[in-house]
Order: structure tokens, then C-alpha cells, then sequence
């Protein structure tokens, strides 16, 4: 027998019961077609070729001896690097559900070896914070009982767009109006945009699937779907199209891709729906956005204007600037300029205790458009896991506070505030948005929700797969190797654009119809929430109900 | 639900007419309260003159109420020239706290631009409702204008009338606006009750104002003074009818605009589409859902009646030169203008506003689709 000490271990060695999932391989269904280990984009299994030894006891002859039985079979590795994600492609490919990645409720030793190399834990996706949200709490109680008849959800007109950019006080309006001076931009779209993923960040299958379902919408649906374009600028051939209006284009700290950008705009047939200003991002506060070297593929680089196969940090503020007020107040005026005051420009920002002052600086600002708050729920291509997981703020009552501040001064119809981070985490997307909106949001941004419904991203609260950042996305939504994003249909992607669209519409309507809305998105109606738990509901200024 | 009635008359008529108007609709409410607005006032034993006075109208619990009423006019500077009084059966009013009901009568401040009075007058009205609320609600104001009298009581419209003795010519207006029941969405308040008015513009609905809380949250934050109150979730119709007339100087077309502004695709063919989408866009706070029919007078004495975008609250326009009425039932136009040719009475559609001009010869039917002029913007 082999003595124990000599068994190899180092402090990372681990065993397939430390790690978050165990692979369940039943042999006996196995029919070794490979196709596990061949879709497995962790190598986390590989197939061994093993030899068993039966003892052999010749009583009669008194003869002992052994007898060797060979087989095959699944294993797991062991590694940190080859863990298994339970991402669950195997058992999606295996033809006879012989393999499939089962959680592992113990504690997790391999936690405490994802620094490998003294390189921290870095990783895609979400906060990993199972459970319902504040927002999935909240319900709609002020049903509009005291008269009749109620409206219709099916047969009813319903207004469900909003507005983004910058409106002008009634009564200035009506003055530029009649002296023939400049009115801010503003755009009638959906309140629920597809929020910033980069071309980059995303396989250009997806990319794509997401423009042409988004156009789908626009013109076939009617429903004015927009979509952000996230840090790495937008493909010339889609800056030269008159999908653009469809389009938000992103600039943020590394300002990659706006070479491209300005160069295209005299040729532009159309201006884009809005510039957003990225300054931060609910899912990691205070970093740059992270395109990592996998991810910079030649199209990339090509776009990015950067070489091929490096990391792509961006650095976490605009550089040049020196405070936020300045910085907010030169770009945003110098990206009006640069489409001749006829696109709205807002900045980004991550959820903070800091945003109400953010926002007061806007409303100072003639020419700010809105603001977009990222709460602490949202996702990202790539980030550390601390930061996704204990850096930022949760929206609800950081929308809310922003909001009851622009009521204090009555200017609530004049900055729209657009909220994101974690709508629709648990599925509960448009109840999310909607609560969201009647807490004061003009819209809310998703992005999660959006690659999880129309492309099948296998990410979620439990760790599992968010391996975005590296490249080996399994579904081909964010990867850059070609063989990766072909499993991506882009037409399939567009469809369920379509109907995740038209269905978030409905629901729209279900939910406004008993509260009696439907001329208008019910922006602020606070009074139609209730939520069950007596803090939150002072805190949100909304009934408690139980 | 609320009954709304109005009638409208070169000749002045008892207000008790409408509330025997109201009573042809009775099926419809609960008879909780009666709200009253008169305009084109005329008293039989007082020669009221609108160019020079002004009427205070409300409520006085208690006899120290009344007192300092008295008191504190006088230390404003306004002259009284007449007290009317209402032939007053005690018996018939429920609530037993209404020591008397004020109509007063004071001379116009003298030296005064058109807009410093209307500011004066409304402040005054504030001031006393503020001093009636410090004093434990012993003092109730509902308008401070010329021409106009409220009255606002808890109770069955026509029992009401007979308490305050009505029904005894003493009192006569061109234009008198009832509602019945009183808005219960938020408690019994008289100020929850309707008529509302703010500088001479008031307005009636019924049905229940869906987007109230941010409409309101908008008109507070304008800070301008007067929009203030809300115990009903109707009274922002009235400060909407006066933030589109009076401080945006919109004429009184544009309030169908502002309260329920037509689809995007409707506006792109209208020939003033681009000014009503920034319009809308604008006041988008102020678009209300309903449902709600919506009747007001100006202090010209024109009525209006506008519906919700959907028209799930029906309402009925009709009567021939001299009179008209408008009322949330056939029944209420059929009563209180029964000589009229009822083939002729209209029904207002999503787009419509009706306006009846004080020289009451036709009904005006507006339609969103229409032109208007815009002196300012166009
Ligand atoms: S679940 Fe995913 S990572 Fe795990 S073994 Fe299967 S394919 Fe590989
Ligand atoms: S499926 Fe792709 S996008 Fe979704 S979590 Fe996995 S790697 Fe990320």
C-alpha cells in the first residue's frame, strides 16, 4: 500500500467534494460517445481508461493471484482552473443524460484557492446573492375598485413608452418654443432598454440576434425597443445604418471604439437614440470596464483600435477629467455638440450614497439628459468577484431617494432617472421594471434578463457558470472564438427578442390595467405599492401590507 | 358615485332647479353631500355689483369663528357690504357644528393691477383657511371672488337645499354647478368636496382620478400657492385647468391637450403636432387617466366638459339658445332644460371639449384633431 505521506497534496490540492459542483456520471448509461467531455468548456471531465483488479483465490489450488477487469469512464478534475462550472453542457449533449453537474451543498474548500498565481478571483455574470429581491417583493395594491368599469388589459389602449432626454419645464418650453430657441432632445421608447453589453463583451452572433430582433420590434412590433451599445463602440457597418436610432451608443473611461464613431458620424443616416456616459457600473463600483485578453479577438482589436489578444482594462475614471462635475458637465456638453444638440446624453453611475449629489448636479445641467442608476444587482463581462459581490448599492431605495429629491424640487418630469441592477434576476422582470417605475423610474435597463431569455445564458446566483470574461462562454453569447458563437443562431436570438418584448408589453398592461393606468407609464405612483416588511416600506415610502 | 349637474342660463334661476335636477339622476349616488357653485350671482334684497365687490364664501363652526372672521377682514382692509343669510332649518342638517354659513359681501380693494388682486383675493381665502385649520377647523373657505358662491354641506342634495332654504328665490346665479355625494377615496372633508376653485376657475368630476399621486406630487412642486389641499384626488382637474389657462396662458383648448394628449401617430398628422408632442412631453405629469368626466366654469362664466382619453365616464350636453346643461346623466339634461330639442344633445367623444360661451347662443364642439390658435407658440 502506498503510505499516506507520500500521496502528493500541495495547499491547492482539492478533491471533487470541495468544489461547488460534483458531476454525477452514471456508467451504466454511458455509451463513451464523448461529446461531454468535447462541449466542456472547463475541461473539468475527461474520459480515463482504467484497469480494476479482482483478487483471484485458487483455494483448490492454492494458488492466489489477481485478475485485471478494464473499463472506461467519466472523471472530474480537480484543479482550480478545470473546476466545473455547472454549466450543464454535458448533460445537454449527452444522448442517454448519463452526466450532469449536480451543486455541491457543502462548503466549498476550492473558495479559498481562486487566487492561483496571486491573481485574484476574477469572473462574469451577477452578484451571487440567491433569494428574492427587495423588487420581487414588492405587488401592486391599489387596484382601482372604487369604480367601474375597469380597464382591460386586452382590449384597452395602453400608452407603455416613456421618455428619455432632458424636458423642459412647461412654461420654458412654451418660451423657447415661440422665441424659436433650442429644445433638448428627447425620444419616445420602451421603458425597458437592453442595457449596455459590449461589442466585445458579446459574440457579434448575439450581437447582432440582439439588433435585428431589436429592429423586429421597432418596426413590425411597435414596441420602440432600444439598445446600449456598453464600452467598445458599434460596428461601422451598423454606425452607417439607419438601425442606429435603435442604438445607445456608450462612451466610457476608455473611450474605446469612439474613434470609429466620430469618423462615421458624417455619414450617419440617422442619429443615434442616446449617448450614454459610462462613469460606473452597479456590478463593480469604481473599475473600469474589463475586455480580457481571450475576448480580443482581430475583429476587436480592429474595432477597439488595439492589438490582438490583450487586456483590455479600462481605467476607472475618465482620466482627463478632474472631478465628477466637471467631468459630467465637458462631456456631456462636448458629445452634444459633436451630434449638434439633437441626441440626449446621460451619464451612467453605479448605485451609491453619493447619486442623490450626482443628480443634483444634473438638474443644474442644461444639457443633461437623464441619469442611469446601476444597482448592486447588475452583472457584467468581467470583474473581480469582490466587487461583484460586496461592492455597491442596491437600487430600490437609491432610485427612490433620488427620485423623492427631484419631487422635492419639482423637477421629477424634467431629469428621468432610468434604474438597473437586477431587474428581472429571478424572472420576475417586468414586475421588477414596474415597481421600479412606480418608485420613480422613467425606465430600467436589463441586460441579464435579456441574455438569459432570448440566448439561454446558463448563469446564475449560485455560481453557476459566469465565465464570461474568459472566452469560453458555452452558449457562444459572450465569446469571441468563432466556434463558440456559431452555436449562436442570430435569428434565434432575434425571435426571442421579439418575444420576450411583446410579452414584457402584456404583462405591462396586466399590471397597469387593475390600478386603472393606461394613458400613461405610472411613473412615481407610489401609492399603488405595497410591500410586506414594515422598514423597507418606510424607508421606500410606500404602504406596508401583510 | 358622483352626479355632476350644471346648468347654464341668460336668466338667472334658483340653484335649487338643479338640485331637482340632480334628483331625476338620484339612482346613481349615495347622497352622501352637496357641492355648489354659483356664478352670475343675484340676491333678491341686495343689488350685488361684480365690477366692484367681491364674495366670500364658507363655513363658520362656532360664534368665535365668526367673530374673528369679522375681525380679521376688517385688519385685511375689506369693507363688508352685505351678509346674505340662509333661512336655516338646523333640523335638516346632519352635522351639528355649523354655527353659520357665510356668504359675504366686500368691497373690491381699490388700487389694484387685475393680477394683484387675484393674488390678494386668494391669498386671503389661504390665510383664512390656514387661521380656520389653527383654530381646531372652526372655519371652513371655500372662494373669495367676485360673482361666485359656494356652498359645500354633508347630506342628501335636495335636504341640504331645503335646510339652507334654497328653494326660496333669495338667491339666484346664471351658472350653477352641482355635485352629489361627497368624495369619499379620502374621508368625509368639506374640502374633499366639489366643486373646486382656485382664481375663478372651477371644475366638478366624477370617477376616480387613477394617476393622482403623481399628478400631484407635480402641481406641490411647482410651489405655486394655492395648489395645495388634495383631500380629493379631483381637485388637481381644477389647478390643472388653471396652470394651463392662467400660467402657461394656453387657451382653454389646450386643457384636453395637457389631460389627455393625443397617440404620437394622431399628433404626427396634426397640424400642430410638433408643438402638442413637446407640449405633451412637458406635461406629462399632468395626464390624467380617469375615469372621469370633467365640467368647469370660468369667470366669464363659460362651461366646459371634457372626458378621460377612454370616455368610460359618460356625460350628456344639451338645451337651446339661453340654456344649456350639462350633466353626468341624460335624465339631469332632460331635467333641468326640458324645452330644448333633445335629438340635438351631444355626448362628447375622447377628443372633444365642449365649451359654452357666456353668450350661451351654441354649444362650441372642440375636437383635439382641430387647429387652435396659439397666440404665443404657434
Ligand atoms: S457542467 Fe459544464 S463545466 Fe461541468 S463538466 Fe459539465 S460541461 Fe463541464
Ligand atoms: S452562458 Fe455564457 S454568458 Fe451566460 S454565464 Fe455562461 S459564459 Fe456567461
Amino acid at each position: 500500500m502506498v503510505s499516506v505521506r507520500s500521496v502528493y497534496t500541495q495547499p491547492s490540492s482539492l478533491t471533487f467534494s470541495d468544489l461547488p459542483w460534483i458531476i454525477e456520471h452514471r456508467e451504466d448509461r454511458c455509451t463513451l460517445c464523448g461529446q461531454c467531455t468535447a462541449v466542456c468548456p472547463k475541461q473539468a471531465i475527461y474520459l480515463t481508461y482504467r484497469r480494476q483488479r479482482v483478487p483471484k483465490l485458487d483455494i483448490l489450488k492454492k494458488k492466489r493471484g489477481n485478475e485485471y477487469r478494464h473499463f472506461v469512464g467519466i472523471r472530474q478534475n480537480t484543479e482550480v482552473d478545470k473546476m466545473c462550472i455547472g454549466c450543464g453542457m454535458c448533460s445537454s449533449v449527452c444522448p442517454n443524460e448519463a452526466i450532469g453537474p449536480v451543486p455541491n451543498p457543502n462548503e466549498h474548500r476550492s473558495r479559498f484557492h481562486m487566487d492561483q498565481k496571486g491573481d485574484s478571483w476574477k469572473r462574469g455574470g451577477r452578484r451571487n446573492a440567491p433569494g428574492k429581491t427587495i423588487l420581487d417583493r414588492l405587488s401592486f395594491g391599489r387596484i382601482s375598485m372604487l369604480t367601474d368599469p375597469a380597464l382591460d388589459a386586452g382590449r384597452h389602449e395602453f400608452n407603455t413608452n416613456t421618455i428619455l432626454g432632458r424636458v423642459l419645464p412647461p412654461e420654458e418650453y412654451i418660451r423657447r418654443k415661440a422665441a424659436g430657441e433650442w429644445i433638448p432632445p428627447t425620444r419616445e421608447i420602451f421603458p425597458f432598454v437592453i442595457g449596455s453589453m459590449s461589442f466585445g463583451g458579446l459574440s457579434p452572433n448575439m450581437w447582432l440576434g440582439l439588433l435585428q430582433g431589436v429592429a423586429y420590434c421597432n418596426e413590425v412590433l411597435g414596441i420602440p425597443v432600444v439598445m446600449a451599445t456598453g464600452e467598445g463602440g458599434c460596428p461601422p457597418w451598423v454606425l452607417k445604418s439607419p438601425f442606429l436610432k435603435y442604438i445607445i451608443l456608450q462612451i466610457a473611461s476608455g473611450y474605446f471604439g469612439w474613434d470609429e464613431i466620430i469618423r462615421a458620424i458624417p455619414e450617419m443616416q440617422c442619429d443615434p437614440a442616446a449617448i450614454e456616459i459610462k462613469y460606473g457600473q452597479g456590478a463593480k463600483p469604481g473599475d473600469g470596464g474589463l475586455l480580457m485578453w481571450f475576448k480580443v479577438s482581430k475583429l476587436i482589436a480592429r474595432l477597439r483600435g488595439v492589438p490582438e489578444g490583450v487586456d483590455l482594462p479600462s481605467p476607472p475614471v475618465h482620466q482627463t477629467l478632474y472631478s465628477i462635475e466637471e467631468s459630467v458637465m465637458k462631456m456631456i456638453q462636448t458629445l452634444s455638440m459633436a451630434f449638434n444638440f439633437r441626441v440626449p446624453v446621460y451619464p451612467k453611475i453605479s448605485g451609491s450614497t453619493s447619486a442623490k449629489s450626482v443628480l443634483n448636479n444634473l438638474v443644474r445641467n442644461p444639457y443633461a439628459s437623464g441619469l442611469l442608476i446601476d444597482g448592486i444587482d447588475g452583472g457584467t463581462g468581467a470583474a473581480y468577484n469582490v466587487s461583484m459581490d460586496a461592492t455597491g448599492y442596491p437600487i430600490a431605495s437609491n432610485l427612490r431617494e433620488c427620485y423623492q429629491e427631484l419631487v422635492a424640487q419639482g423637477r421629477q418630469n424634467e431629469i428621468p432617472i432610468f434604474a438597473a441592477g437586477g431587474v428581472g434576476k429571478n424572472g420576475n422582470v417586468t414586475q421588477n421594471g414596474m415597481a421600479l417605475i412606480m418608485l420613480g423610474a422613467s425606465g430600467v435597463h436589463i441586460g441579464k434578463y435579456i441574455m438569459q431569455a432570448c440566448a439561454g445564458c446558463l448563469g446564475n446566483e449560485l455560481g453557476r457558470c459566469n465565465v464570461c470574461n474568459v472566452g469560453i462562454c458555452p452558449k457562444g453569447i459572450t465569446s469571441q472564438n468563432e466556434k463558440l458563437f456559431r452555436r449562436l443562431d442570430p435569428d434565434d436570438v432575434a425571435q426571442r427578442v421579439a418575444d420576450t418584448f411583446s410579452s414584457i408589453q402584456t404583462e405591462m398592461k396586466k399590471i397597469m390595467a387593475p390600478l386603472g393606468r393606461s394613458q400613461s407609464l405610472p411613473i412615481g405612483m407610489s401609492d399603488a405599492l405595497t410591500i410586506d416588511d414594515a422598514d423597507a416600506a418606510e424607508r421606500l415610502g410606500i404602504k406596508y401590507a401583510c | 358615485m358622483c352626479r355632476l349637474a350644471l346648468k347654464t342660463a341668460d336668466i338667472p334661476f334658483s340653484p335649487y332647479e338643479v338640485l331637482n335636477g340632480m334628483e331625476a339622476m338620484q339612482e346613481g349616488y349615495d347622497g352622501s353631500g352637496l357641492g355648489l357653485l354659483l356664478r352670475g350671482v343675484s340676491f333678491e334684497d341686495y343689488k350685488y355689483k361684480k365690477e366692484e365687490q367681491v364674495i366670500l364664501s364658507g363655513i363658520a363652526h362656532t360664534e368665535a369663528a365668526v367673530r374673528r372672521l369679522q375681525r380679521l377682514m376688517e385688519e385685511r382692509g375689506f369693507e363688508q357690504d352685505y351678509d346674505h343669510r340662509f333661512k336655516v332649518n338646523a333640523d335638516l342638517i346632519e352635522s351639528k357644528d355649523r354655527y353659520q354659513y357665510i356668504v359675504r359681501v366686500y368691497k373690491k380693494p381699490e388700487g389694484l393691477t387685475e393680477k394683484e388682486l387675484e393674488e390678494r383675493l386668494m391669498q386671503t381665502r389661504l390665510f383664512l383657511r390656514r387661521n380656520g385649520e389653527e383654530h381646531g377647523n372652526d372655519l371652513t373657505v371655500f372662494s373669495f371672488w367676485p360673482d361666485v358662491v359656494t356652498i359645500k354641506e354633508v347630506g342628501w342634495p335636495l335636504e341640504v337645499g331645503d335646510a339652507l332654504g334654497l328653494n326660496d328665490d333669495r338667491i339666484k346665479a346664471r351658472v350653477v354647478m352641482a355635485q352629489g355625494r361627497q368624495n369619499t377615496n379620502y374621508g368625509i372633508n368639506l374640502y374633499a368636496c366639489h366643486p373646486f376653485f382656485i382664481q375663478g376657475i372651477a371644475t366638478m368630476t366624477n370617477g376616480e382620478n387613477t394617476a393622482f399621486i403623481p399628478i400631484k406630487e407635480w402641481l406641490e412642486g411647482k410651489n405655486i400657492p394655492g395648489y395645495m389641499g388634495y383631500q380629493s384626488d379631483s381637485e388637481v382637474f381644477a389647478h390643472i385647468l388653471h396652470y394651463v389657462t392662467k400660467k402657461l396662458d394656453l387657451p382653454l383648448a389646450a386643457y384636453k391637450h395637457v389631460i389627455t394628449p393625443l397617440k404620437s401617430e394622431e399628433l404626427d398628422a396634426h397640424p400642430q403636432g410638433d408643438f402638442l408632442k413637446g407640449l405633451r412631453t412637458s406635461c406629462r405629469r399632468l395626464i390624467i387617466d380617469g375615469p372621469n368626466a370633467v365640467i368647469g366654469t370660468l369667470p366669464d362664466e363659460t362651461c366646459m366638459l371634457a372626458m378621460d382619453a377612454k370616455k368610460l365616464r359618460p356625460a350628456t350636453v344639451g338645451g337651446r339658445p339661453g340654456a344649456w346643461a350639462i350633466a353626468s346623466e341624460m335624465c339631469g339634461v332632460e331635467a333641468l332644460v326640458p324645452d330644448r330639442d333633445p335629438t340635438l344633445d351631444f355626448q362628447p367623444m375622447r377628443e372633444h371639449t365642449v365649451i359654452i360661451p357666456p353668450e350661451r347662443k351654441e354649444l362650441q364642439i372642440w375636437s383635439q384633431f382641430d387647429q387652435f390658435t396659439l397666440s404665443q407658440a404657434a
